[in-house]
């Protein structure tokens, strides 16, 4: 017998005194929680989301499209960042005004390469307010795993309103699970040493995390 | 190699050496209290915490009674998406399977994400034994892992450590295992971070082998999810070539959208955060991102023979957020080593005789690891009566019954140890049940009280070595309602 | 309104007074007070120790000295809770072992009827002021079973700041177990031990001459844990608080 069909088997036996029922898994669990905390406008979840954000140590920024190229190139001249990964279908006006030499996102880099990027900017799929989680679905503007994971400093753009959801309930009704997802809610921290939290271990330590209105949002939709 | 379990004397043995070690004591106690506060804060946050506990819990309980048919779809789903499923019906197996599919890569050593049921099986010195070596890559397990230590909490394996201990052995050991600490490393939590950053920077990038858990598995999808805080289960699951998660058969779910309850029951519950900073959620392998090999060993070890128990099944609702060690006054005194377990705290009194059963010391004493205080259940966001089933162990180790162990039924015999104890309760309910007996009892205890002394010999040393004994009244209060019909004729108490 | 005293059979044996204070305060506020002479023990040594089966016939003896009463009154918050609680989990067991509904049956009538004192207090008299006087500073220590399984809440609190003359001071950590948990005390002495200290050293940090609570099995050990230690603070059960007055105050 394989270790399938025995484990299959302690299953059943293990449950025989467990009634038939056929209520459907819908009707079997009551769900009685909110699908959302608290009445807000989208004015106030977004801000709810930066506050979120800041709370858990992520840089918050707010911007128009506008302004967002000359944003992201002071933030990267701040950092004093030389190179910045960059995923295949970054919005190029994003980066028009920025300096630093463009790494493209490939598959055959290796993680030695990937070190030697000091920073990288991505989209993101959603942001969740009640949380300050930003979601990334490796989508083209979002790029692979790990090119948010290895440089130590993260722009992660986020469109207002159009991408922020409220709460959990919300995100999960729009994220699509086959693709690979990522939640980050602030930069890397650790609890590890007398349950206290400290930012910065494996992930990016610096988190820079831009809400974006107007038209970049308004053109897309068009 | 880290310490492991076997051989662990007695919880109350243990527990004798852990409440006169100062340092421990005031190490867990900060540590506990510090999170304590900060759960409490968390989850008075949100106004439906009751109606979300009880969703995790019937989720929970239904994925339980239909598990051989979920267990099966996940399979379906996993496979789909391009990963394969192992399954594993003990420890040797589950390592025999990681182990060989380690060969398979032809590598020597392998990154780990935290995870329990890894250090269930004690897959690391199973690895060691092949010549395969397994780096933790959490940082608290790290420092167990540096300090040939053993875990002692679910979430933070070092909380028995404060941070100038943990300098010490980064300083110490760091070396011996790759990337030396950096010179004049000081105790600040920062700098220790910083340290174990470097460490293991040169490990993840060049890792072709991961191996994980995870805290969930979606039948309906085949997605798994790892809830971390560091980055470094981002890097075991992405960087590396091939990935190997090893799962117990309980973790799963059986939609995409139950997690709305768990992704926020369990962060509020275990770190204290609205939402911990990773969350990494896959599903079977994706073209040229991350790893292009994933297996999926599906483990039990114990948790059909769990399942098998009426009252005792509850436990496997458990999410390991923890908590219940953070609130336990027992833990907090003892330590997580006293539980000889990777399962430490109410939650391991309750698994640790479930999955090992109780033929050992240490397992038999964990049902008796506990006041009964009820502070555990009380913080469970999956409502485990964890009393309830104390107590349901308690009767099986006393009375003997039918157990289910490797998916066979047999008959335990009652605890040998047990027999002064039965033969009391015995009496004692002989007595009880006839007012009479009880009666002359009282009587004569009263009548020789000068004779009582304040401390106890024997078993009754127990109590008297660090309480003093109650003086014994001049009568039972039901000779005074007699002497006095019901207080009316009260001319004062007997003297 | 006649109700039946369910002393308990530490507080028969070991807490007389406990009881003469209850008979006096209930008497005091107009409730006749029977204790009937068959009671013995509602079995949760027993049933906490994994000796279920032991505790049943204990159980169907309650259920038989109770059963007629309009209400059961005890000041002991933990056998307060077996019988509230747990009594209708061993007709549940009794039942999954297939030996019917005859347990779970016999002890239903006595569940709903059980009170713990201040439960009654407050929720069934529908007092907070009981016209008590007790001249000193008290801090209280809500027990286990009578903060968690019975839901006690802060109906403790609100009769002694109702009392006279009484002081009530906070207690740290006062959610935490006391280190009791009956056969506990013996199975683990040392953790026991240890937090019986921690708490009795919270007690004794408040500044009170009283801690004070509503179960004399934790009052024994935090007691004993007291005068081991050489504290000045002492261990009153809640109800001598209550029945002292003015013209008859507690020693």
């Amino acid at each position: 017998m394989s270790s399938r069909e025995r484990i299959l088997g302690r299953v059943r036996r293990a449950l025989a005194d467990v009634p038939q029922d056929d209520t459907s898994y819908e009707q079997a669990v009551p769900r009685e929680y909110l699908r959302e905390h608290g009445d807000r406008s989208v004015e106030q979840t977004v801000d709810l989301l930066a506050e979120n954000l800041a709370d858990y140590r992520a840089l918050v920024h707010r911007t128009d499209a506008e302004e967002l190229p000359n944003l992201i190139m002071r933030l990267l001249a701040q950092r004093g960042s030389q190179s910045v990964l960059v995923p295949p279908e970054l919005p190029p006006e994003w980066m028009s005004a920025a300096g630093p030499t463009r790494v493209h996102d490939r598959a055959a880099s290796t993680p030695h390469e990937l070190d030697k990027v000091e920073s990288v900017i991505t989209g993101c799929a959603i942001a969740i307010a009640e949380t300050g989680t930003i979601v990334l679905d490796g989508s083209p503007d979002q790029g692979r795993r790990r090119i948010t994971l290895v440089p130590d400093h993260h722009i992660c753009v986020v469109r207002v309103p159009d991408q922020v959801v409220s709460s959990v309930p919300q995100a999960l009704e729009r994220l699509d699970p086959t693709r690979p997802l990522t939640w980050i809610s602030g930069p890397s921290a650790t609890s590890d040493i007398e349950l206290d939290r400290v930012e910065g271990v494996h992930g990016p330590r610096t988190l820079e995390v831009v809400l974006v209105s107007g038209r970049a949002s308004a053109e897309e939709n068009a | 190699m880290s310490g492991t379990f076997v051989g662990m004397p007695a919880f109350p043995v243990a527990a004798h050496d852990a409440v006169r070690n100062e340092t421990l004591r005031g190490n867990l106690r900060h540590a506990t209290h510090t999170i304590r506060a900060k759960r409490a804060k968390a989850v008075a946050e949100v106004s439906d915490w009751a109606e979300l506990r009880e969703a995790g819990k019937r989720i929970k309980d239904h994925t339980l009674f239909h598990l051989d048919r979920y267990l099966v779809q996940l399979e379906e789903a996993v496979t789909a998406a391009g990963g394969t499923v192992h399954w594993a019906a003990d420890a040797d197996e589950a390592n025999r399977i990681v182990v060989q599919l380690v060969k398979e890569t032809g590598e020597s050593e392998v990154v780990k994400v935290k995870s329990m049921a890894t250090q269930e099986i004690g897959l690391n010195e199973a690895l060691e034994e092949e010549g395969i070596r397994a780096y933790e890559t959490d940082l608290a397990e790290l420092i167990v892992q540096l300090g040939k230590d053993r875990p002692s909490h679910i979430l933070v394996p070092a909380i028995h450590r404060n941070r100038g201990e943990i300098r010490e052995i980064f300083t110490r050991e760091m070396s011996e295992w790759g990337r030396p600490a950096p010179e004049g490393l000081t105790d600040t939590p920062a700098e220790l971070a910083e340290a174990a950053r470097l460490h293991l920077r040169e490990k993840f990038l060049r890792a072709k082998v991961g191996v994980s858990g995870a805290n969930f598995m979606i039948a309906e999808t085949g997605t798994l999810v790892v809830v971390e805080s560091e980055g470094n289960g981002r890097m075991c699951l992405t960087l590396p070539e091939t990935l190997i998660s090893v799962v117990g058969i309980e973790k799963i779910l059986p939609t995409w959208r139950d997690l709305e309850v768990f992704l926020q029951t369990l962060p509020r519950s275990s770190t204290a955060e609205r939402m911990n900073p990773y969350t990494s959620m896959w599903t079977g392998t994706t073209d040229e991102d991350g790893p292009q090999n994933f297996h999926l060993v599906l483990l039990d070890n114990g948790r059909t023979d769990t399942l098998a128990d009426e009252v005792g099944r509850q436990a496997l609702r458990c999410i390991r957020c923890s908590a219940c060690l953070n609130v336990c006054p027992v833990y907090e005194r003892a330590g997580g080593h006293a539980y000889g377990s990777v399962y430490p705290g109410p939650i391991g009194a309750i698994l640790s005789p479930q999955l090992r059963g109780t033929a050992s010391e240490i397992d038999a004493s964990l049902p008796y690891a506990s006041s009964l205080c009820g502070a555990c259940y009380e913080v469970c966001p999956v409502a485990i009566d964890i009393p309830e089933v104390l107590v349901h162990l308690r009767e099986r180790i006393v009375e003997g019954g039918q157990v289910t162990r490797e998916g066979n039924k047999v008959i335990l015999k009652p605890a040998k140890g047990h027999a002064a104890e039965r033969a009391a309760m015995r009496a004692a309910r002989w007595a009880f049940g006839r007012p009479g007996a009880l009666r002359t009892g009282q009587r004569l205890a009263s009548r020789t009280r000068r004779f009582h002394p304040r401390t106890l010999p024997g078993p009754g040393r127990a109590w008297s070595e660090s309480r003093d004994l109650p003086t014994l009244p001049a009568e039972p209060f039901r000779d005074w309602w007699q002497r006095t019909q019901g207080g009316n004729t009260d001319k004062g108490a007997a003297k | 309104m006649r109700v039946a005293l369910f002393l308990t059979c530490v507080n028969d044996t070991l807490y007389p007074d406990t009881g003469r204070a209850v008979v006096k305060l209930l008497t005091r506020l107009g409730v006749e007070v029977d204790f009937p002479m068959a009671q013995t023990c509602c079995g949760q040594a027993h049933y906490n120790t994994g000796y279920r089966h032991e505790a049943e016939p204990l159980a169907r003896h309650f259920s038989d000295v109770f059963g007629e009463y309009e209400a059961i009154v005890t000041p002991s918050g933990s056998c307060g809770a077996m019988v509230r609680e747990l009594y209708p989990r061993m007709g549940e067991r009794a039942r999954a072992e297939g030996r019917g509904d005859s347990l779970a049956t016999t002890l239903a009538p006595v569940v709903p009827k059980t009170y713990e004192l201040t439960e009654f207090l407050v929720d069934v008299l529908g007092v907070t002021d009981v016209g008590a006087y007790y001249p000193h500073t008290v801090t209280y220590h809500p027990t286990c079973h009578g903060l968690r399984s019975l839901g006690l809440g802060d109906r403790p609190r609100k009769l002694l700041q109702s009392v006279k003359g009484l002081e009530l001071v906070e207690l740290p950590g006062a959610d935490e177990c006391c280190g009791f948990g009956g056969t506990f005390a013996l199975k683990n002495p040392d953790v026991s031990a240890a937090m019986g200290t921690d708490k009795v050293r919270n007690a004794e940090s408040t500044g009170a001459e009283v801690l004070c609570a509503a179960d004399n099995s934790c009052l024994m050990h935090i007691g004993g844990t007291m005068t081991r230690l050489g504290t000045g603070i002492r261990p009153v059960h809640i109800a001598e608080i209550l029945a002292s007055t003015e013209e008859e105050p507690a020693a």
